[in-house]
């Protein structure tokens, strides 16, 4: 067997192999500064998140915390009337909470149905063409600004439901609420869909080969297959309807309601720490920490939403 | 020994072709069920838009750009609320910008797997879902007060930075994590430090993916109302901020980010509350002005998206 001859390596290699460094060792240092240097940067840029989250949440306990110094937490949990700002103040967040609720649930019956329907509809049904087309248009119309709708729902929603039941008043949580569902429709189907598309195909493929039709393969193997990913849709969702602001402010009103009655006016606790910054409110007065303390509320409401959203992904994924 | 029959009795085969017959019905049904859906969906978008063309368009005129807003309706325009959108999209997109890919490059490229990383992507995925108006309620005690910015364009311009951070931090990771991880090797290999790595290879290669993410997050920034709102922002702006290059002794000066200021959804909000009619025509025309702000930038996310997936082959 011969031998194959080898060239001696360049006297370069021999020391890198020798783990000795091919560059001067003060380059290196400055190097290893450098690249250190960076890091750190980095470091701090990606900490201005968490940061953002502490400065959110002492700011907001803070001031709630005056707050709850002259106004007894069990008064604010339980009375039902809101006027902090008249002579005979009452503090019941409740009736925020039923105006928060109410909009919620009218703006979840449009959503999660029509949601739900056009990601089964695009993820198995749709053509090719009409899925390009689609989904971008599904995306603009969630890019467009909440004042918007919220111009569209005071000014040609309200006036057409004025025709079907003319004693609707001018601001209705109805007609607020079935706009804001129309604005949550592509959060919904985007993310449904995409958690649908993700399930493989060969358990389609399994399922049109015992003869199922498309339908029965999207309602009894793809829709359970992907059931993490569509809750969680539902859940952004509701804290996105929750925490909505322009729409309910212009259409429902600014005068804080214990009703749950759709066709009446109700403030949000949104709509009403808008109607606070609207006037002007000296800093540290009893007005300006109230806002403060619906915001905790409201911050409160979607991190149980953010968790049970969490609890459900963990709870229904399903791993192939 | 008997065989078993290869035909079923004909009532059977009646009876399974009724089933067949009924469940290709249903999947019809739901297929139009499903177009239904999206027409309705692209009807409520043509009435939206058509509702404020007809109302606004009549007023949309080179002297609506030019104008300061008016106690005459008329004669009122959008002058100061466009200048202070430009003015604040500046400072979110120069504050946001850094900080978010900063952010992602970090969490892709450089995080070791601990307690902190988890932490920071735990908090990112958390502060997307917070409402706007609560970053509000934070620009309000932080930046207004305790900062003593007051309701300034630099508070709304870093108010909606933090905003639109958690959109440029994902949309940076998910640009990064498409590329594959050999271009990396490569440039080891040929002595690269993991800075060189980064500046020379990730982050070209993730531009369109990061700018189509800072698109989408500015185009959201742009309609957002509630959280300048919050901070107090409302007021009848009939000036401009100080122009950067008015003064004689220094080459560019910075008055104008403390200068009061309104924006395009401030300006529209202000005209719908109002009960004469003639304003909700400069509230549509306003309104039409940003959705077609907005969506244009959204289309060009779109077309950076699409144009780039189909051009990069690895």
């Amino acid at each position: 067997m011969s031998s194959i001859p080898l060239k001696p390596p360049p006297q370069q290699l021999i020391a890198a192999a020798a783990g000795r460094p091919l560059a001067t060792p003060s380059m290196n240092l400055r190097r290893r500064l450098t690249e250190r240097a960076i890091e750190a940067v980095l470091l701090l840029a990606a900490l201005v998140s968490v940061f953002t989250t502490l400065a959110i949440v002492a700011i907001l306990v803070w001031e709630s915390i005056a707050f709850f110094r002259t106004v007894p937490l069990l008064d604010f949990l339980t009375d039902t009337q809101w006027t902090p700002l008249f002579d005979d103040a009452h503090f019941g967040i409740i009736a925020l909470l039923s105006g928060t609720l109410t909009t919620t649930i009218v703006a979840l019956l449009v959503a999660i149905p029509l949601g739900t329907v056009l990601a089964i509809y695009l993820s198995e049904f749709a053509p090719f063409r009409v899925r390009e087309v689609a989904k971008p248009f599904l995306e603009m119309l969630g890019g467009v600004p909440t004042i918007v709708y919220g111009y569209f729902a005071l000014l040609f929603v309200t006036p057409l439901l004025q025709q079907i039941y003319p004693d609707l008043p001018g601001f209705n949580m109805l007609s607020a609420g079935l706009v804001m569902g129309i604005m949550i429709v592509p959060y919904v189907s985007s993310l449904s869909e995409d958690a649908m598309r993700a399930v493989p195909m060969n358990m389609r493929e399994a399922s049109y080969a015992m003869g199922a039709t498309r339908l029965q393969t999207a309602l009894f193997v793809v829709t359970p297959a992907a059931l993490s990913g569509i809750a969680s849709s539902y859940i952004l969702g509701i804290s996105r309807a929750v925490g909505e602001t322009m729409v309910v402010a212009i259409a429902a009103g600014m005068q804080p309601n214990f009703s749950f009655n759709p066709v009446e006016p109700a403030a949000t606790i949104t709509a009403y720490i808008v109607q606070v910054a609207l006037g002007d409110l000296p800093h540290g007065s009893l007005g300006y920490q109230t806002i403060f303390a619906a915001g905790l509320t409201l911050l409160l409401i979607t991190l149980l939403f953010n968790i049970i959203g969490h609890i459900l992904r963990k709870r229904f994924r399903e791993a192939y | 020994m008997t065989t078993l029959p290869l035909t079923a009795p004909a009532a059977d085969v009646e009876a399974i072709r009724r089933l067949i017959a009924r469940h290709k019905t249903w999947d019809w049904l739901f297929g139009l069920l499903g177009v239904f859906a999206l027409m309705f969906a692209m009807l409520v978008f043509a009435m939206l838009f058509g509702q404020m063309l007809k109302n606004g368009l009549p007023h949309l005129s080179w002297d609506f750009f030019t104008s300061f807003p008016s106690r005459r309706a008329a004669s009122a325009g959008i002058l100061s609320a466009w200048v202070g959108t430009v003015l604040v999209m500046l400072v979110t997109a120069l504050v946001a910008v850094p900080l978010g890919v900063g952010a992602g490059i970090y969490l892709e490229e450089y995080a070791p797997k601990n307690l902190l990383t988890d932490i920071i992507e735990i908090n990112v995925t958390n502060l997307a879902g917070v409402p706007s108006i609560i970053y509000g309620l934070l620009a309000l005690g932080l930046f207004v007060y305790q900062f003593g910015l007051g309701q300034s364009i630099a508070a709304a311009g870093l108010t909606l930075a933090l905003l639109i951070l958690p959109v440029v931090i994902v949309a940076t990771r998910e640009a990064i994590r498409t590329i594959p991880q050999n271009i990396r090797e490569g440039a080891y290999a040929c002595g690269a430090t993991k800075w060189q790595v980064v500046s020379h290879h990730v982050i070209p290669y993730s531009l369109p993916g990061i700018m189509t993410g800072v698109i989408i997050g500015l185009a959201r920034a742009i309609g957002e109302t509630a959280p300048i709102i919050t901070i107090g922002a409302l007021t009848f702006i009939a000036f401009l901020p100080p122009s950067p290059f008015g003064n004689p002794d220094q080459l560019i000066s910075f008055d104008w980010l403390m200068a009061p200021f309104t924006v395009m959804p401030i300006q529209m909000f202000n005209w719908i509350s109002r009960p004469e009619e003639a304003f909700q025509a400069n509230a549509a025309a306003a309104g039409l002005v940003l959705v077609v702000m907005t969506l244009s930038m959204n289309a060009v996310a779109i077309w950076i998206r699409y144009h780039f997936r189909k051009k990069i082959k690895w």
